[in-house]
């Protein structure tokens, strides 16, 4: 069985794959990178590690997170760390996965990095795909 | 040399230990395509590389090697198990040799001949055994290699050190710090940084390294195929990642050998195209961007694209409808392609034209692209790209609002202060136009562009791109920096204004801005003729020089090569002995000149003086004033002014400005020094004339005169006319006779009293003697 990061962003339980997870902190200070796509909050250091924090809200098309959230999980994607901010953190399961009841219609942004869920004492969790967090790599500056 | 030969015979030895599980595979599948390929490339690169290092020994080898495997590769001969054998017994020869020249002992090549008659031989298939290489003593390395993953940790670990030594420090300064701790704390500072240079500098190399071989293969290659070829190289001081220099050593080698073999024209062809018979190549080397440009320019024939195209064909590369489909482009870029060459004959040096995809293999593999521009006829421009990555960069770092930014030093002209006379900003409907010396540039606020300040800026950083120079506004210029650049996050690099990112010893991440990209983001436009005509203005004046205002309240200016440095004075520093005036600097003390003694006398009741440092390589002097103002430009045409500390005169804003001699002041070094001037004794008769006449000169030439003597001061010459006697008033000073007339002055000490020079000539050399 799959093991699952569980964690809550915007109210919702998520869970991550744990294979996807590089490590849990607290990141310090943000630097913010002017004219990057909005869900870039900035970058910051991690181990004499440049990391991009990423806002995981407004990757998925919601309020911004506010500004003290610090938690994040790291994930490590094409060569480049990346600290996605997290609202709250809990433990480390395993889970069965199962696929979404059914499609959400509409033009919701969670159904774009969703993947399926888990049900963890009876409460229905939502498998995130962290890949899918990422900010792309579109040019906004032009 | 000896260099290079260390370098081959190291990467020989790590291909062969690379190489040897390829072999024992192709061992087993002789029809293997990419094991054929792998072995063929390093035979191949063998044979390259003794050409270049005069081993023929193993260039024979490695050439009979290559052409048995080439007509594998052709399909004209079977890779059958005595040839395998010949291949392998001729690998492990070369391995041997190689270990043989490292160690320095003599390796027996009696049988070479046979292993290349064994691997030629197409008819027999006679089983030659493989002689397995003798084990050598292995002489002790003076270097190592080194993984360059290790050297990743190190400098990883090196920056983790680095923050926890600044952490440490920011601790303890919260505190009362005990001496003996912050002694220990400013040593470890010293070690850390020392370290950091160190660990930086295993990873980094001039280009220069990888430059410095191609004058002489250029030249041995050139000699060979009986051309002329002339190299010019450019920008070897660009530092590159040591692994990136390892990578486009091949690459580049093979470029130029094809740039001299299949571009350039022989002499008699190219007199008959018109060109010069002497071919050029320029290698350059530049930093753009995030990016590291090598460029090989030649001007010979370039590439015949029907010719590459054709032999696509026939070597069934690509089939005759898929070339017919193609671009010119697209066909050029099949030069790229394994086993294909626009030449038909074979040469020992660039062969096949194999080297082109091991070229595109090798830079790719670093994250790099090569690019072709071909100009039939004309000559060939490759230019390979590889990332900046890793490599160190010298940047200014600047503020805008509350956040800082590193611009790569290379691409910045010049900075300069807003408020200065030489900057104004006009505002041109939406946009802002800089003029900063009569240039004028277009300006872009780095703060509001960003978004991250309102703030006017108060310096402007010119940068220069490929396509003309703009004004970025900053708040404030901070710092120059040293940094590690890596590249961020897609999402960060496709704004196209960040060339990459760093984490410098402050511990905050810090984005380096690219000069380019912001020009572009921001959509500024360059008029390329009107920059091209200023800079044509500035080519011509390129005489700076320092104008301030004097302690007269004058401006003079005095030209900036002579000047080591300005600062700031404290009345204590200045120092009179003997009516001289000496400023303090660390333990001695160095002549200050002045315009006016009262002046100076007044500007040291103030606070303090501003004086210009000068050197001219051993002495230095100093020269007093009130402030400096400005870098101006003189024009190399100076109106010569009548002499002493004056150089000539210059107009700038309409006003006459006297530009100082530097030279005078090391020169005039004594004049200030009247008690120490030697003293020169007017006597005689003639006395008259000479203080008249005289006088002048020889005071201008630090000497004190005097028409009696003063007390018992000795002085240090007596100048007499020729015709008179020497009146004996107990002077033992020696007597200089001046003659009227040029013929009399034959005589030991007389000169002729025109002739200053020698008269200066032989006071200095009774002066020295005597007095002083």
């Amino acid at each position: 069985m799959p093991l699952f990061l569980i964690a809550s962003i915007a109210g919702q339980g998520v869970v991550f794959d744990a294979d996807q997870v590089d490590s849990v902190v607290d990141i310090g200070e943000v630097v913010a990178v002017p004219r990057a796509a909005p869900s870039v909050r900035g970058l910051t250091a991690l181990r004499s590690r440049v990391i991009t924090v990423v806002d995981t809200r407004l990757a998925l098309g919601l309020e911004p997170m506010p500004p003290h959230v610090r938690r994040a999980v790291i994930t490590l994607q094409d060569g480049h760390y990346y600290a996605m901010l997290v609202d709250a953190l809990d433990d480390i399961e395993t889970f069965e996965t199962s696929p979404l009841p059914h499609v959400p219609s509409g033009s919701g942004r969670w159904a774009l990095a969703a993947d399926g869920m888990v049900v963890r004492d009876g409460q229905p969790l939502l498998i995130l795909d962290l890949p899918r967090l990422v900010p792309p790599s579109v040019s906004l500056a032009a | 040399m000896d260099d290079l030969l260390q370098e081959f015979i190291a990467e020989t030895r790590e291909t062969l230990e690379a190489l040897s599980g390829e072999i024992v595979a192709w061992e087993t599948t002789p029809a293997d395509r990419t094991r054929l390929d792998a072995i063929f490339r390093f035979v191949h690169t063998v044979k390259g590389s003794c050409g270049f290092l005069d081993l023929p020994r193993l260039a024979r080898l490695s050439h009979a090697a290559e052409d048995a495997l080439a007509a594998v590769r052709d399909d004209q001969r079977i890779p059958d198990t005595a040839l395998v054998d010949a291949v392998l017994a001729i690998v492990d020869r070369i391995g041997a040799i190689v270990e043989a020249i490292d160690a320095g002992t003599p390796e027996d090549d009696s049988d070479d001949a046979a292993l290349i008659a064994a691997v030629s031989r197409v008819e027999e298939a006679v089983v030659v055994p493989a002689p397995r290489p003798m084990p050598t003593a292995r002489a002790a390395p003076r270097s190592i290699r080194l993984n360059v993953d290790l050297l990743d940790r190190m400098m990883s670990g090196m920056s983790d050190m680095v923050l926890a030594r600044n952490e440490l420090a920011r601790r303890l300064r919260d505190d009362v710090l005990d001496p003996r701790v912050e002694a220990a704390l400013d040593r470890l500072s010293l070690t850390v940084a020392d370290m950091r240079d160190t660990v930086t500098r295993t990873r980094m190399q001039k280009v220069d390294g990888l430059f410095s071989a191609l004058p002489r293969m250029v030249r041995d290659t050139a000699a060979e195929l009986g051309k002329a070829v002339s190299l010019k190289i450019e920008g070897s001081d660009v530092d590159l990642d040591r692994e990136m220099i390892e990578m486009m050593r091949d690459p580049l080698v093979h470029i130029i050998r094809n740039a001299i073999d299949h571009g350039i024209e022989s002499p008699a062809e190219r007199r008959r195209l018109g060109k010069s018979p002497t071919g050029h190549i320029h290698v350059t080397a530049r930093q753009s961007g995030n990016q590291i440009l090598i460029e090989v320019e030649d001007d010979g024939a370039g590439i015949d694209v029907a010719r590459v195209a054709a032999k696509a064909v026939a070597t069934d590369v690509r089939s005759a409808a898929e070339v017919a489909m193609m671009s010119q482009a697209e066909k050029l870029k099949l030069v790229f392609e394994p086993g294909l060459s626009s030449r038909d004959t074979v040469s020992t040096m660039s062969g096949r034209g194999v080297g082109m995809d091991v070229v595109r293999a090798n830079i790719e593999h670093v994250g790099g692209r090569v690019a072709l521009d071909n100009r039939p006829g004309k000559g060939l421009t490759i230019t390979i790209h590889v990332p900046l990555t890793l490599s160190i960069m010298s940047t200014i770092v600047v503020a805008v609002g509350n956040q800082r930014f590193a611009i790569a030093r290379q691409a910045i002209e010049e900075i300069v202060k807003v408020r200065g006379d030489q900057v104004r900003i006009d505002p041109v409907g939406d946009i802002r136009v800089a003029t900063v010396r009569g240039r004028r540039l277009p300006l872009l606020p780095l703060g509001p562009f960003l978004g991250v300040g309102q703030r006017d800026p108060s310096d402007l950083v010119i940068v220069s791109t490929r396509d003309g120079d703009y004004a970025l506004g900053v708040d404030d210029v901070l710092d120059t920096e040293e940094v590690v650049v890596k590249p961020a996050a897609p999402a960060v690099m496709s704004t196209g204004l960040y060339a990459g990112q760093t984490l410098p010893d402050s511990g905050l991440p810090m984005l380096l801005l690219d000069g380019a990209g912001l020009a572009q983001a921001a959509g500024l436009r360059f008029q390329r003729e009107v920059i091209a005509a200023t800079e044509a203005v500035v080519q011509e004046a390129t005489n700076p020089a320092l104008l301030f205002e004097d302690l007269d309240g004058v401006h003079r200016t005095m030209p900036l090569a002579a000047i080591d440095r300005v600062e700031k004075v404290g009345a204590s520093a200045v120092h009179r002995s003997g009516g001289q005036v000496r400023l303090i600097v660390g333990d001695t003390t160095v002549p200050l000149h002045h315009v006016d003694a009262v002046a100076l006398d007044d500007a040291l009741k103030g606070p303090g003086i501003e004086v210009i440092r000068l050197t001219d390589g051993d002495a230095e002097c100093a020269y007093a004033m009130t402030t400096a103002l400005e870098i101006i430009q003189l024009p190399v045409e100076i109106a010569p002014s009548p002499g002493g500390t004056v150089l000539g005169i210059t107009v700038w804003n309409g006003q006459a400005i006297e530009i100082l001699d530097p030279l005078t002041l090391f020169l005039d070094t004594g004049i200030e020094s009247v008690g120490t001037a030697p003293l020169c004794l007017l006597d005689g008769q003639g006395a008259a004339w000479m203080d008249r006449f005289l006088r002048p000169v020889l005071e201008a030439h630090g000497y004190r005169c005097v028409l009696q003597p003063i007390g018992d001061e000795e002085p240090a010459v007596r100048l007499v006319m020729a015709d008179e006697a020497v009146s004996d008033n107990g002077s033992r000073a020696p007597v200089v006779r001046l003659c009227r007339n040029r013929d009399a002055a034959s005589a030991p000490d007389s000169i002729y009293r025109y002739d200053r020079p020698a008269l200066i000539a032989a006071l200095a050399g009774h002066a020295r003697r005597g007095g002083r």
